[in-house]
Order: C-alpha cells, then sequence, then structure tokens
C-alpha cells in the first residue's frame, strides 16, 4: 500500500448546544496522512484549532476500534461514511484524495437531538432496551449453563443479531429514521433464545411502543439500515420483528 | 401498509385478467360480457365497497407514514448519497403513490363513473346499450389519455416493484428459502401486469387491436 | 494504621463459603433506605449496580460515555475463564486458581484468587441465563477454547467479541433494574471527586458532561468500577476516555494505591504508523497459535518481507524458547520483540515491529486440505489456495480488521505488530471485601489490584470483573452496610459536600485561567512518551529516576502552560480531558517511584537489574514478596505500607519456559 499526504476542505456541521441552531463551517486541513483514521484527521484538526486560539470540534468517540458504538459521523451522506460494515473510527484516510472536499454531519432525527456539533443524544435507545430487552433473571437464580442446550443454528442467529452496537447508523441513514433494525436486533436475539421465551410477547410489545413513543419514523424497508449498518445486521431480524408483535398484538389480552 | 397493499396487488391481477379479454380480438364481446358480469354480480359489487375502502384504507395509512417520517427528520441531511444504501424507488413509495392517486382519479372518472352513470342515470335505461369497450377504444385515440396512462403504469412498475416483496418483509416473512422466491415472483408480477396495462392504451392507439 | 487484608480464617477452599455463611446481612425493609453510589459502568459496575438493586439497594450508577453499554469492557475479544471442566480435562476450582497465582508471577492475593476460581463457573450460568449468546456445538452444548499459559480448554466465549456480548449482558439487567426504579442511570457523568463525612465516603462530586454543572450525590457507600489506568502511556488498547480520574480522586483522599508500576504489555498490537497516532489495536493472542514471529537476520534490512529467504530470517521465540517457541507468555513475548527492535532488526518504515507470519501455517493447512481431498499433484498455488481458505476460517475477521486498518493483505504478507499496553494489574489496594483503605469506598475490577498479581493470564479479567459485581460485592457490602442500618441519608448540603464541590470547582476554574500556549493532548503524548520509554517493557534504577523529574517538570509545565478552549459551564471535551490528563501525569510518577522501589523483576515488571544470565526475569520472592501500598501524603510524596503476601497452597518457583 502506498502512502500518500493530502490537503482537503471539510465542511462540519457546527452547533453550540441542543437549543442553539447551527450552521456549515468550513475548514483547511494539509498534509493528511493516508494512513490515518478518519477521528485522528479530526484530532489533528482540533489541535490546529485550538493553537489558533479557535473552538474545536466536538464529536463522540471512545474505544476506536470499531465496538463501542460511540462514533457517529454522517460523512458525505453516508452513516459512518463511504467504507461498508464500518464505523466512524475504523475509516481510514486512503478512502479520500488529495484535493477531495468532506462534508461531516450528526446524525439527525427527532429522537436524537444534538447536543453540540457532531454530538448527538442516543439515551432513546437505552429506554428502548429498558421497556424490554432483557430477560429477568436475577443474579443468582440461574441453573447450570449446559442445562439447557439450545439448538446451534437459534445460537448462531441470536449471536449475529447480538452483534449490534447501537451506535444510530440504521436510524441515520433510514430516510424515515426508523430504529426497526436496532430494536429488531434485540427482540430477535431474545427470541431466538429459549431463555427468552417466557417474556417473548410482552417485550415485543413494550419494545415496539417505546419506540414510537420516542418518535422514531416507520420502516418502509428500503433496507438502508442493513447496508450501513457497521456490523451487517440482517434486515431478516425486521421481518421477524414484524412476526412476533403480529403474534402478540393478537394474543394479548389486553 | 403490507396487507391493503396485498389486497390490491391481488385486485390488479382480476382486473388486469378482465381487461386482458381485449386482446382476444373480438370487437371487444368477450370483454364486454365481463365487464358486464363484474359491474353486476352482488357478490362482486360488495367485494367493490370492499375494494375502495382497501384502497382508501391503503391511502391513510400512506399518509400518515408520511407524516409520522417527515416529522420523525426535522432537520435534513445538508449531502446525502441515499443510493449507496437502498434503491430510489424503495424511497419513493410515497411520490409514486400519489402519482398512482392522480392517475387513479382520472381513470375512475373515465371508466368507472361512466359505467356507474349508465346503470344508474335515467333508470339505468342506457345500461345494456353501454359498451365499455368502445368507450376505451374512443378514449385512447387520444395521444395525451395514452400518454397520462403510460405514465400511470410506469408509476404502477416502480411501486410494484417494492411494494409486492416489501409487504412480505412487512407481515414478517422472510426466509432464506422463500425469499428468493417471493422476490422473484414479485418482479414477474410486476412486469406482467405492468406490460398488460400498458399494452392497451396503446395497442388501442396503434389499431392493433379491432 | 496498618492494612489488614480481613482474609478469613480457615482452609484456603473454605474461606469464602465460611465468610458466606456469617456475614452481617441487611434486611429487605433496611436496604430500601440504602443508598449506593456506583461509578463506572463496565463488567464490573453494571453487574455491580443491576445486583445490587436487584437485592433492593437504592443505586445510582454513573459513567461519563452516552450509555453504559459503551464502557470499555466491550472491547475485550477473546474470551472468559470458568472452572466448568465441561471438557472433561482435568480442570477445577483449584487449577485455575493454581494457574492464576503462577500466572501473576506470585505477587497476588491467594484468597481472593481463590475465590474468584470459585465463582467463576456461577459466572457463565449467569451470563447464559441472561441471554448472552456463547458459542455452541452442534449438540447444543456450550464450546471452549485454549487461551495463553494453560493446559485445559476453559474458555467460553461468542466469537471474537465475547467482552461486547458479556457487557450487554450486564448492561440489560442494569436497564431492567432502572425501568424498576431501583437504580437510576447518569450517563456522560464524570466523577471528580468522593466526598467524606467523618471518615466514611459518604459521596461524590460529579459533573455533568453536557451542561458542565457540578453535581452532588450522597451514597451510603461508593463503589469505584472505573477500570485501569493503561492511557496513562497515551497509546494503548484502552478506549480514548478511559482514565484513572476516579481512583487518583480516591487515592489522593487516603485510598492506597497497590502496585500501580504493573502493567501489562501485550505483544500482539498493530504497531504505531505514525506521530498522529491516537489508539492501539489489539490482535488477538490466538494468531500466535497459528503465526510465527520473525525478524530479518541483517540490520536496516530494506527488503520486503516475501523477498528475504528463509535462511535470512530469525525466528527468535523459537531460537531462544525452543519449548514453547511463538507461545511463550505474554510478558516474556513482548520483552522479546522489544530486543530485537532496540537492536536494529525491527521492519517497518517506522522499524518498531515484527512480522507475524501465516504462510507456513497456509501451505501445512493446504496440504492437509488437498490430502483431504485426495489431490495428490495439487500445485503449489492449489496448496495456498486451500491453505488461505482454513485460516480465514479461523482468523478471518482479524485478517479483516488489519487489513483496514493498515491497507494490507496478511494473507499476502507477514503482519506487523509490536507490543501494546493493554491492561493494568495495579489499581486501589482492597481488602478481601474489595474496600478500598477508606471506609465505605470499594473498588471493583480492573480498578482494584487484588487478583492478577505483576501479570494477568488471558480470558481472566472478564472473569473477575464479573465475579466482583456478580458475586463478590453483593455479600461484602452488607458486612459494611449492616452496621450503617441507622444513618439517615446525609444532605447534600452538608459542609462536606460544599467543601468537596468548592475543591473541584477551584481546580476547573484554575486549569481554565491558565490560558497558556500547549494543548493537553500534547501534554498527554510527551507524558506517555516518558512512561513508555522509562518505566514500559523494561525499567532500570537510572531511567526510572529521570522519569521521576521529567514527569515532575511536565507537571509544573501544564499547570502553567496548557491551554484549554471554551467554558466551564457548557459541553468541553478539552476541559474533561485536561482533568484526566493532570491525575495521569500525577500517577505516572508514582508508577515510577513504585517500579524503582522493586528492584526485582516479575510478570510485566522487568527490572535490567535483576535477571538472569541469559536475559530472563528474576523474581527476589526475599525481599519482593509484598503488595506495595502507597498511602498519598501531599505533593509527590508518598509512603510505601507493604501487605505481606503468604503462600500457604501454591508455593512460588521461578518461571521457565526454555
Amino acid at each position: 500500500m502506498e502512502h500518500y499526504n493530502m490537503n482537503l476542505t471539510l465542511k462540519v456541521w457546527k452547533q453550540k448546544n441542543t437549543n442553539a441552531s447551527g450552521s456549515f463551517e468550513i475548514y483547511q486541513v494539509k498534509d493528511i496522512s493516508s494512513e490515518m483514521s478518519f477521528l485522528e484527521m479530526f484530532d489533528v484538526l482540533n489541535e490546529q484549532l485550538i493553537l489558533e486560539g479557535k473552538e474545536p470540534i466536538a464529536f463522540d468517540h471512545d474505544c476506536r476500534e470499531g465496538i463501542c458504538g460511540m462514533c457517529s459521523m454522517y460523512i458525505n451522506g453516508r452513516a459512518h461514511g463511504p467504507w461498508e460494515k464500518n464505523t466512524t473510527c475504523q475509516l481510514h484516510m486512503r478512502a479520500f484524495k488529495d484535493g477531495d472536499t468532506i462534508v461531516v454531519e450528526p446524525w439527525r432525527s427527532k429522537a436524537f437531538p444534538v447536543i453540540k456539533d457532531l454530538m448527538v443524544n442516543r439515551s432513546a435507545f437505552d429506554r428502548i432496551i429498558q421497556a424490554g430487552g432483557y430477560i429477568s433473571v436475577n443474579t443468582g437464580n440461574a441453573q447450570d449453563a449446559n442445562a439447557l442446550p439450545i439448538d446451534k443454528k437459534n445460537a448462531d442467529d441470536a449471536f449475529m443479531a447480538a452483534a449490534c452496537i447501537g451506535c444510530g447508523a440504521c436510524v441515520a441513514a433510514c430516510k424515515n429514521s426508523s430504529a426497526m433494525l436496532f430494536v429488531s436486533a434485540k427482540v430477535s436475539q431474545l427470541a431466538l433464545l429459549p431463555q427468552g421465551q417466557p417474556e417473548r410477547e410482552s417485550r415485543v410489545l413494550n419494545m415496539v411502543a417505546q419506540m414510537d413513543k420516542e418518535a422514531f419514523g416507520n420502516c418502509t424497508n428500503t433496507y438502508a439500515c442493513e447496508a450501513e449498518c457497521p456490523k451487517g445486521i440482517s434486515v431478516s431480524n425486521i421481518a421477524r420483528l414484524n412476526r412476533e408483535y403480529l403474534s402478540a398484538s393478537l394474543s394479548t389480552e389486553e | 401498509m403490507g396487507l391493503t397493499g396485498l389486497f390490491l396487488v391481488t385486485f390488479l391481477i382480476v382486473h388486469a385478467g378482465v381487461n386482458a379479454c381485449i386482446f382476444i380480438n373480438d370487437g371487444g364481446a368477450t370483454f364486454n360480457a365481463a365487464a358486464h358480469f363484474m359491474s353486476h354480480n352482488w357478490v362482486i359489487r360488495i367485494m367493490e365497497i370492499g375494494l375502495f375502502a382497501g384502497l382508501i384504507a391503503h391511502i391513510l395509512q400512506g399518509l400518515l407514514l408520511w407524516k409520522q417520517n417527515t416529522a420523525a427528520r426535522p432537520t435534513k441531511y445538508a449531502m446525502s448519497a441515499a443510493n449507496e444504501n437502498s434503491k430510489w424507488y424503495s424511497r419513493s413509495m410515497g411520490i409514486l403513490g400519489s402519482l398512482l392517486l392522480i392517475f387513479l382519479v382520472i381513470h375512475i372518472s373515465k371508466f368507472f363513473v361512466g359505467t356507474k352513470v349508465a346503470m344508474y342515470a335515467d333508470g339505468g335505461a342506457n345500461d345494456a346499450s353501454h359498451n365499455l369497450y368502445l368507450e376505451m377504444k374512443e378514449e385512447f385515440q387520444k395521444w395525451w389519455v395514452v400518454l397520462i396512462y403510460s405514465l400511470g403504469v410506469i408509476s404502477l412498475f416502480w411501486h410494484l416493484l417494492h411494494g409486492f416483496q416489501s409487504a412480505f418483509q412487512t407481515l414478517g416473512i422472510n426466509h432464506k428459502r422463500y425469499t428468493p422466491l417471493i422476490k422473484t415472483i414479485g418482479v414477474g408480477y410486476t412486469f406482467i401486469i405492468c406490460l398488460l396495462f400498458l399494452l392497451m392504451p396503446i395497442a388501442f392507439y396503434f389499431g392493433w387491436i379491432q | 494504621m496498618a492494612l489488614n487484608s480481613k482474609i478469613p480464617a480457615g482452609p484456603m477452599n473454605e474461606k469464602w463459603n465460611d465468610y458466606k455463611g456469617h456475614v452481617k446481612l441487611v434486611n429487605p425493609a433496611n436496604k430500601r433506605k440504602l443508598e449506593i453510589i456506583v461509578v463506572g459502568t463496565g463488567l464490573a459496575g453494571a453487574s455491580a449496580a443491576a445486583s445490587l438493586g436487584e437485592m433492593g439497594y437504592k443505586v445510582k450508577a454513573f459513567c461519563f460515555q452516552d450509555s453504559p453499554r459503551r464502557a470499555h469492557s466491550i472491547a475485550a475479544q477473546g474470551g472468559i475463564n470458568a472452572a466448568k471442566n465441561y471438557q472433561n480435562d482435568g480442570d477445577s476450582v483449584f487449577r485455575l486458581f493454581y494457574d492464576t497465582v503462577k500466572g501473576g508471577d506470585y505477587r497476588a492475593r491467594e484468597a481472593n484468587v481463590h475465590r474468584l476460581a470459585e465463582v467463576s463457573s456461577s459466572i457463565i450460568d449467569q451470563c447464559v441465563a441472561q441471554g448472552v449468546p456463547f458459542a455452541r456445538e452442534y449438540g447444543g452444548l456450550l464450546s471452549n477454547r485454549s487461551f495463553g499459559g494453560t493446559q485445559v480448554q476453559r474458555t467460553f466465549y461468542a466469537a471474537g467479541q465475547t467482552g461486547q456480548q458479556l457487557l450487554l449482558g450486564a448492561y440489560s439487567a442494569l436497564e431492567r433494574q432502572v425501568a424498576l426504579g431501583n437504580v437510576t442511570q447518569y450517563s456522560r457523568h464524570e466523577m471528580l471527586d468522593v466526598v467524606k463525612v467523618d471518615d466514611k465516603a459518604r459521596g461524590i462530586i460529579a459533573r455533568n458532561l453536557v451542561t458542565g454543572e457540578l453535581e452532588r450525590h450522597f451514597g451510603h457507600a461508593v463503589l469505584l468500577c472505573t477500570g485501569g489506568y493503561g492511557n496513562v502511556f497515551y497509546l494503548s488498547t484502552n478506549a480514548m476516555g478511559s482514565n484513572v480520574t476516579a481512583a487518583w480522586k480516591a487515592h489522593k483522599l487516603g485510598a492506597h494505591f497497590a502496585n500501580p508500576c504493573f502493567t501489562q504489555i501485550h505483544p500482539t498490537c498493530i504497531p504505531v504508523s505514525g506521530d498522529h497516532q491516537s489508539k492501539l489495536t489489539l490482535m488477538s493472542e490466538s494468531l500466535r497459535n497459528d503465526g510465527r514471529i520473525w525478524v530479518p537476520q541483517q540490520k536496516n534490512e530494506t527488503r520486503k518481507a516475501v523477498d528475504i529467504p528463509e535462511e535470512e530470517r530469525d525466528y527468535y521465540l523459537e531460537r531462544r524458547y525452543p519449548a514453547f517457541g511463538n507461545l511463550v507468555p505474554r510478558d516474556v513475548a513482548s520483552r522479546a520483540a522489544k530486543e530485537r527492535c532496540d537492536d536494529g532488526y525491527g521492519v517497518g518504515t517506522t522499524k518498531m515491529a515484527v512480522y507475524l507470519d501465516f504462510s507456513d501455517s497456509i501451505i501445512r493447512y493446504g496440504k492437509i486440505e488437498a490430502g483431504k481431498q485426495g489431490n495428490v499433484n495439487a500445485s503449489e498455488a492449489e496448496i495456498i489456495e486451500l491453505g488461505k481458505d482454513v485460516v480465514k476460517e479461523k482468523y478471518g475477521n482479524l485478517f479483516e480488521m488489519y487489513d483496514k486498518i493498515t491497507g494490507e493483505n496478511p494473507y499476502e504478507t507477514p503482519m506487523r505488530i509490536y507490543p501494546a499496553v493493554h491492561y493494568t494489574m495495579g489499581g486501589l489496594w482492597v481488602d478481601y471485601e474489595l474496600q478500598t483503605s477508606i471506609k465505605g469506598l470499594y473498588a471493583l475490577g480492573e480498578a482494584n489490584f487484588s487478583d492478577h498479581g505483576a501479570n494477568r493470564l488471558g480470558a481472566s479479567a472478564l472473569m473477575q470483573g464479573l465475579a466482583d459485581g456478580y458475586f463478590v460485592i453483593p455479600y461484602t457490602l452488607g458486612s459494611y452496610l449492616a452496621d450503617d442500618i441507622a444513618t439517615k441519608s446525609i444532605s447534600t448540603d452538608h459542609p462536606a459536600f460544599v467543601e468537596a464541590e468548592k475543591k473541584v470547582s477551584d481546580r476547573i476554574n484554575t486549569l481554565m485561567n491558565i490560558k497558556g500556549t500547549k494543548t493537553v493532548e500534547s501534554f498527554h503524548k510527551r507524558l506517555g512518551k516518558i512512561i513508555w520509554d522509562k518505566c514500559g517493557m523494561s525499567r532500570n534504577a537510572k531511567v526510572l529516576q529521570e522519569a521521576i523529574e521529567e514527569v515532575q517538570a511536565l507537571k509544573k509545565e501544564f499547570w502553567s502552560d496548557v491551554r484549554i478552549p471554551g467554558a466551564i459551564n457548557e459541553m468541553n471535551p478539552e476541559l474533561d480531558k485536561a482533568g484526566r490528563v493532570a491525575d495521569f501525569i500525577e500517577l505516572g510518577e508514582l508508577m515510577c517511584k513504585d517500579a524503582l522501589d522493586r528492584n526485582e523483576s516479575c510478570g510485566g515488571h522487568f527490572r535490567e537489574e535483576s535477571q538472569t544470565e541469559d536475559g530472563e526475569a528474576k523474581r527476589d520472592d526475599e525481599n519482593y514478596n509484598y503488595v506495595a501500598a502507597w498511602k498519598y501524603v501531599g505533593e509527590s510524596n508518598w509512603e510505601l505500607e507493604k501487605e505481606e503476601l503468604n503462600f500457604e497452597i501454591v508455593k512460588p518457583s521461578q518461571r521457565s519456559y526454555k
């Protein structure tokens, strides 16, 4: 891999706080190495801004290895930028070339209000999990782990759904700001496992109700979520959610 | 949305089937007989009410979705590369549906209302002599009517191309083995139905059928 | 006051049971009146907060991330150990206990380790009941794999995302308690001080990171589950936000800091590519099962790896350690890589990397596959293709990650790897009950020092975090709180809270008013370089003394020349970072001091003065068989208190991997 340096123009969303109105600012960065990660490029820019006496750009990030789900940038019109199955922190500058202009925006959704610049509030996801994204088992209640054999196929499917990192790229990419992929991943994981059966119906009804309450949009099956999901969560989970929801709605007595 | 959509999908099969009688090219005899049956059989008449109910429900659901989904993102993105992650027509069901609705209004006012007027105006005096086939033939001599119909069918094509498989997903049917089959059937269905509908005005216009 | 580790009397394998049988209990009606603060929501914090909430305590859980689910436990790849013996390969509580004490190079407290091994099995049960999707066999039962330095298969895993799945399990249990009203969650909050009333921890001062406001929170007890301090090195595999601040504040208020110099350097990480680098990424240890590590025999080699013929390569681990070869423990592998690079044999643009080569394995697997297919005349190209498929199946996701970060294809050209800071065995000193030397203040998980001695075995960090949170603290906390049931909630208007908040606010004001010329990041980088160069993989008295002076100078410079943009009463990530770096600088000094004091080599701590003739680590049990617990006295001033270690069961011996 040949390394190269580049000069870039960045068009970045700046917003002081949730209530302020924001706007784009234009920045120039020079001598960016193709080996840098996208966030390291932002580090360089922020260092430069601080030394110039200007406000650095606030953005969310933590593990920088693609698993914590904290980073969240909408880069050139795509959640987490141009690479497939990737988070912003794992995007590297060799995805760009000298002279490029890069537009960076925060996740846009009513349910994810902007906190500052590129940071958004994703606590709606926590509240959806609180509504039922768990198995009610107190510490110490468990039987021996191998007392409950689980079909490998189901276990593998549950794992694939559980790989969700809760970053919100699905919501960001969806034209309707729908959170169906996120919700369906958790519903699927638990519906596929025998441990999840006792609360199966109430879980799906409550989680969907909370999702609606948080003002996420509806799923219209464009599948943009799956295409932009850094962990490749499949939309077949959304179908499972629909199935679970329909059957629970029909059988509930309330 | 999926349920009403699939209901309308089945209607289209009947509608296209009956209308395809014109291609028998017998001066409209079979077609008129079929049309007469469809408009006079009481079972079909009751189903017709269901059809309108379904259509209205589909439209209302669509409007509700549009309202909720627009509200879910008050600030739009300045730059969007949505074509990288989804098909344009899957994102355009609202606009395609609206075009279809405009088309439907024209369509119904031309043919459906005509039939009803013949059946009930003046105590049904013109019912027996009403010839839907001739009416179609006449209408489709006008180039602009043919154009409107063609545009309507094109909208229908994209609407169905997404809608057919999407309805199954909404109803919770997504299966490694069956979904590819459903998708293939959906594409086949869309092509056949739309081709049939498209051929009708064109065939009359160019005089392929008499 | 001498440190009292409160190890229960009796035989090793009965201590914990006996303790549980006799520990004081708090009745349910009283639990409702008792408030507990849990800082940090990783494996230890989330599991503790959830379990205590279930028991009926009123819990407040704090994390600086935007959601508890993002704590850095999530990044653990490999697995979690448990003495289940599902594989019928002779595993037992005793063996797990033994391996952990030995792996820790005899610097851990036996009683704690034994308890850890005892509860390990319940952790797996609990996690499975929560719906954690561990890997399974076709029969539906749990799968195990082997992991560094043990002879049994006791590691449970969920592909390369075990930490994520375990944390999401604990997080869901926590969210359930939030929904039930037993736990209140404070995300984007950072603890900036402990509040002490009458010498007991009674609350914290936290900063709301969104608004910048300082908040006072009361608790009958405070649990610090705030992870390790690897970011003192600037570059580490820790998350960017991981910090020592909570533990450090506790330390400055009187909690002893134990064995700060014990840090684990993981041998297989993606090397640094340039000055801009912000973080290092681990490549799972499992790669050493099939990869061969080598450097060129010539210094300053300029040829590409594939162009260097076999006879000009130095497979230095196989050469030095014929018995264990590429599978020597982490500390040994790391030091050997450093030694080669320091001598000028390193590879890559920075020359600070060694090769991890899969070409032999690809050919070996390829031949086996060809054999299975009955293809006796397979061409070399065919064999390589078949072999690549096998390697892809085993390590595909890791190879992909490497490719993403470096832009190089590890199937074609060897990976470049270099050791990186990964875990810190040191931490707040705690007794058997996980209580620090401040009453009512507890430390769980990586934040405490207790279980891993001078070196942690693979797949044991997850085990310890969850053991502390699910199965230890719910019992041991009762011992303290049972005497505290009469204590009413203390108003946060109490002078102690007012004073603590003022202290925090003064410090923030001081930081903001420096208005110097250098960024926080630049100080952090410089600190990291000092600690890495002088208190890293290999240490000696001379450089450690230099390091102490350099860190002190850096501290002065920081407090007179740092520049923090923005304001106090708003979201200000630079201000957050400044507070953390200021604490790291102070910790850095203590680390060097501890490393200087411990004139022996043990586990991850290698003192050049204490090595065998052929350059291996040499422990000194006569003089250093203790936990170094440092008491903060004043600026740059600490007192060493020693907790002598007694090895009743596992008798110390010199490790050898020759």
